[in-house]
């Protein structure tokens, strides 16, 4: 399948009198402003029956992949912009702002997203970059919780995002994050809705394959948040979770609730070697 | 009255005399377009960035005029000859009144 889109590939280039750019290159190599460089394609983990794994990027075309590969290109670093503001913005009852317990969030978020979703001992729970986001606000600066999927969340996710760009994911899937692993890979193997699709009819199935007019990815999410060109705004992993359940036809669970944190943790299991590249730029 | 609205851009350092150079531009901006409702029906009042301007010197490179269907965010991006070293001043003009500028030196060598 996959030789066969390549030679594809190549005609299309050569009628096209090497109009390259144009035209989706899924072998092109991602190196954002000339400097930082991504794995898009690798070796699949061994609790992944895929012989590799690969970036959503790899499945975009040439346009969408460029709008990637400069900062000044890609939208979503508008919202990265306006979550420096709030980092260092002063809220709450504590009168404190994200940078007066982390001050320099370039060296103190460094490696944080490539981690997450993470155990957390003390809380004795799992935790989402998000629900440690808001852990945060309430407990440490007094502040009104962010909505799960909220704009203002969704720009600090890829504010923290941005610090680890290029790390290879790599999030813990044993010791007490095991039983919630297991509940993710349940749900991602369950079909839902009147059409009776899991994620992996789609995701691992039928990656690369045409759905409609879609180009199916693996649905890996070390490219989240994500700029969507279809809606003109970062998305959240767990908003985007809601919409592909919505697409089957069914009753989708809640973001934040228990069932996508748990496969969240699974998703970012399945990518676990590719870059962390948030914000990317996908359709 | 439009929140968050802040101008980038992107012009290189240094150019040869003569050089014709990639410039680009982005305000983010809601660019509300005058078209669509709130949910109780009422217009919501159209607020966009309605002229873009570029001088060189205090010559002028290029004056845009934007209308209500420029995409919310809007990316300009256009080539300029640099005849001497000098700075590119980018103007934006908002439908409320307010004028967004940005300035870069470009240096020849």
């Amino acid at each position: 399948m996959a030789k066969l889109t390549v030679t594809t590939a190549i005609a299309a280039c050569a009628l096209m009198g090497g109009a390259v750019a144009a035209s989706a290159d899924e072998n092109a190599t991602l190196i954002v402003n000339g400097e930082i460089e991504m794995v898009t394609r690798t070796a699949a983990p061994d609790h992944v029956p895929l012989g590799e794994i690969r970036s959503g990027w790899t499945f975009r075309t040439g346009e969408t992949q460029a709008l990637q590969m400069d900062d000044f290109d890609n939208p979503g670093m508008i919202f990265v912009d306006q979550a420096i503001d709030a980092w260092n913005t002063v809220e709450g009852s504590a009168e404190k702002s994200c940078a007066s317990c982390h001050e320099d969030v370039e060296t103190s978020m460094e490696g944080v997203r490539a981690v997450y979703p993470k155990w957390n001992e003390d809380a004795g729970e799992l935790r989402t970059l998000a629900m440690q986001i808001n852990d945060c606000r309430e407990s440490q600066m007094g502040a009104e919780p962010y909505g799960y999927t909220s704009a203002d969340m969704t720009a600090m996710e890829a504010l923290i995002s941005v610090q680890s760009r290029g790390m290879p994911v790599n999030v813990a899937i044993d010791g007490p994050a095991a039983p919630y692993w297991e509940m993710g890979k349940e749900i991602y193997y369950t079909r839902y809705g009147q059409l009776e699709l899991s994620c992996a009819n789609c995701h691992e199935d039928n990656y690369d394959n045409m759905i409609r007019a879609d180009h199916l990815s693996q649905g890996q999410i070390n490219g989240f948040p994500t700029y969507r060109l279809k809606n003109a705004k970062l998305n959240q992993v767990q908003d985007r979770f809601k919409g592909c359940v919505r697409d089957t036809r069914g009753e989708t669970f809640s973001p934040g609730g228990p069932e996508f944190i748990a496969l969240e943790l699974y998703v970012a299991s399945r990518g676990n070697g590719l870059s962390v590249e948030g914000p990317s730029v996908r359709n | 009255m439009a929140d968050n609205v802040k101008p980038r851009v992107k012009v290189p350092r240094s150019a040869a005399a003569g050089e014709t150079i990639v410039i680009k531009t982005l305000i983010s901006h809601p660019m509300e377009s005058g078209q669509r409702k709130d949910s109780d029906g009422n217009t919501i009042p159209r607020s966009i960035i309605n002229r873009f301007t570029c001088e060189f010197n205090g010559t002028m490179v290029m004056d845009a005029k934007l209308e209500p269907a420029v995409s919310t965010n809007p990316f300009i991006e256009f080539e300029a000859v640099v005849p001497e070293a000098g700075e590119f001043t980018f103007t934006w003009y908002d439908d409320d009144g307010s004028v967004y500028t940005d300035t870069q030196s470009i240096a020849i060598g």
